[in-house]
């Protein structure tokens, strides 16, 4: 059979592995039945790929009482090169959860994409969906597969964050290269501004702030993040391209429409004007 | 099967095969697909909440099914597989329902001409949304690969041509779902002999809704939904006991009563074992009545009730 002979073949019937009882898991069936379609299976060179691929940059998440926010700055880098300046970074990974990423932009993207079609396959298949614990431990084997090519340079990052239905609170998980799931609290970051991202959004965060409050708050984040770091993009104002914002609630997931977004970015701007920045927090004790 | 030296033309065989088949088909309830204004509704009586007859294959297509449950699940994890496969390696919106269809036909028409295999006792719909009424698609799959293309609406299964002849009397294009929920449900109660209302827990409705805003136009409606689009109908009536309730979930059959003195019969029955199963010592002839006895006999004595309708 060819190498989609049994996928694309519009007048060929349905080949016997797709009949064989098994498996709910989609990745899990593409390595039995085609395994080339896999990102993980990748035969690279020996040596660093790192330069050769653009890179993904910062994304930032946070919970508040009623779900989850997670924002990504728009930025691709190429060395010192600005691979592209509207790139999209945070994606839905299903109706509850999204997954943002950062690292090698290509493998990511592909690497969302098997992630979507996993979960889907799964509700599909079993008629029910994965409990919030079983898609992150999902997302770990998928990112563990491809330590190989992490190795060379091609690492993918993400960032997991979605509404858990039983618990009734959003809950965010990162990631290592090797496949280690973290649970986070509150908030977290990756990417190469995270640092920066994290320690404004450690000033800025309560977890009282409400879902518009916390959009706020991660936006700031990415403006601090885009101020210290090279490779973040801060908000395009000559171009009107903004953060890309999903929001997560007991009702599902949506992106934050671009002019909310472009709204909240303005402000935030305005604010730099006339400090530069960013909010203070306050200190502790009185004042001298 | 032939008997050994006995010559059946193929044209008997043939008819042999579809028989068999259809009188498996025609053993469950019926499923109705109903084109209204929005998609397409597919609406069956199915008591069982786990074992679905209409489920999503993709974001527009949807698949629904009668006759054998582990044949027709088989088929509809190989149509998710396939969709999933596509959309993957190419795009979601190369995942069409005509390639489907034409996947499901393969399948079954070389099951069904293959001697070996028994052919499989099910028919199939493999509906697909387009943008407006008229990029609507709605597939039915025999048996033995056939395919056709429906318009307006279809029924499959045991009373199918019933059903379907009070929805030709009745069935006006472009109703809303209400309209065309109402009309199904009622044609589904319908009988030559009486109509009866179906109870609201007993029916499966499933809709591929192009006015939904995700990307997946497949929903189920149940539970208060179903009800207030059903509206008064009067007082429900279940359906009896149907042959397709016993396919699945029933238990061993009734174990005869062991005889003793026969060696060749190792049915359990009422009769105790012959040594202790605890202890292995024999327990000699006083048996039951001995008080190590604690085992009781194995199987049950009487066949166990048969599951709710």
């Amino acid at each position: 059979m060819s190498a989609l002979g049994g996928a694309a073949g519009s007048f060929v019937g349905l080949p016997a592995s797709f009949m064989a009882p098994g498996t709910s898991s989609f990745a899990d069936f593409l390595s039995a039945h085609q395994p080339d379609l896999l990102p993980s299976s990748r035969v690279t060179g020996l040596g660093s790929a790192a330069d050769l691929a653009p890179h993904g940059t910062t994304i930032v998440a946070a919970t508040f009482s009623g779900g989850v926010v997670m924002a990504g700055d728009r930025r691709a880098t190429m060395g010192n090169i600005i691979a592209q300046r509207d790139i999209e970074k945070v994606f839905p990974a299903d109706e509850y959860s999204c997954v943002g990423i950062a690292g090698t932009a290509g493998l990511a993207v592909e690497m969302v994409r098997l992630f979507q079609t996993e979960l889907e396959h799964y509700e599909k298949i079993e008629g029910s969906t994965l409990s919030m614990d079983g898609k992150s431990n999902r997302l770990a084997a998928l990112i563990r597969g491809n330590l190989g090519l992490a190795m060379q340079g091609l690492a993918v990052v993400p960032l997991f964050a979605g509404f858990d239905l039983d618990a009734g609170i959003g809950r965010i998980f990162s990631y290592d290269v090797t496949g280690g799931r973290y649970e986070e609290t509150a908030f977290h970051s990756v990417g190469s501004g995270s640092l920066f991202a994290r320690g404004s959004l450690k000033k800025l965060y309560r977890d009282d702030l409400s879902a518009d409050a916390t959009v706020q708050a991660v936006v700031e984040a990415l403006y601090d993040a885009a101020d210290d770091d090279s490779a973040t993009g801060g908000p395009d104002v000559t171009r009107r391209i903004f953060p890309v914002v999903q929001v997560i609630t007991a009702d599902g997931g949506h992106r934050m429409a671009d002019e909310d977004v472009a709204t909240i970015a303005d402000r935030v701007i305005d604010g730099r004007m006339r400090r530069p920045d960013g909010p203070a927090a306050e200190l502790e004790g009185p004042r001298r | 099967m032939s008997m050994p030296g006995m010559y059946v033309t193929p044209e008997q065989m043939m008819k042999d095969r579809a028989d068999f088949a259809r009188k498996g088909i025609a053993r469950g309830r019926s499923v109705i697909a109903v084109q209204y204004a929005d998609g397409v509704l597919f609406v069956s009586e199915n008591p069982s909440q786990a074992l679905h007859k209409v489920s999503e294959i993709y974001d527009r297509i949807a698949f629904a099914a009668v006759g054998r449950y582990n044949e027709f699940e088989n088929l509809r994890i190989a149509g998710v597989r396939l969709a999933d496969m596509r959309g993957y390696a190419y795009d979601r919106r190369d995942v069409t329902g005509r390639a489907l269809a034409n996947a499901y036909a393969q399948t079954l028409g070389t099951i069904f001409s293959s001697g070996g295999e028994k052919p499989y006792e099910v028919e199939l719909f493999v509906a697909e949304i387009g943008d407006a009424v008229g990029g609507d698609q709605l597939y039915r799959l025999t048996y033995d690969g056939q395919v056709a293309d429906e318009q307006g609406f279809a029924v499959m299964g045991g009373a199918a041509d019933v059903v379907a002849a009070y929805l030709q009397e009745r069935y006006v294009p472009g109703a809303d779902l209400a309209a065309a929920l109402r009309l199904a449900v009622a044609a589904l109660g319908h009988s030559d002999s009486a109509d009866r209302v179906v109870p609201d827990e007993d029916l499966e409705v499933a809709v591929l809704d192009r006015t939904r805003t995700q990307p997946r136009k497949f929903k189920r409606i149940r539970g208060q939904q179903l009800t207030g689009l059903l509206g008064l109908r009067g007082p429900e009536q279940p359906d009896g006991p149907h042959d397709e309730d016993s396919d699945a979930g029933r238990g061993a059959e009734a174990i005869p009563a062991d005889d003793v003195s026969d060696p060749t019969d190792l049915a359990g029955g009422g009769v105790p074992p012959l040594e202790n199963p605890l202890t292995g010592e024999p327990s000699g002839p006083s048996g039951p009545d001995d008080a190590t006895q604690v085992i009781p006999p194995v199987g049950p004595a009487t066949p166990p009730p048969a599951p709710p309708a």
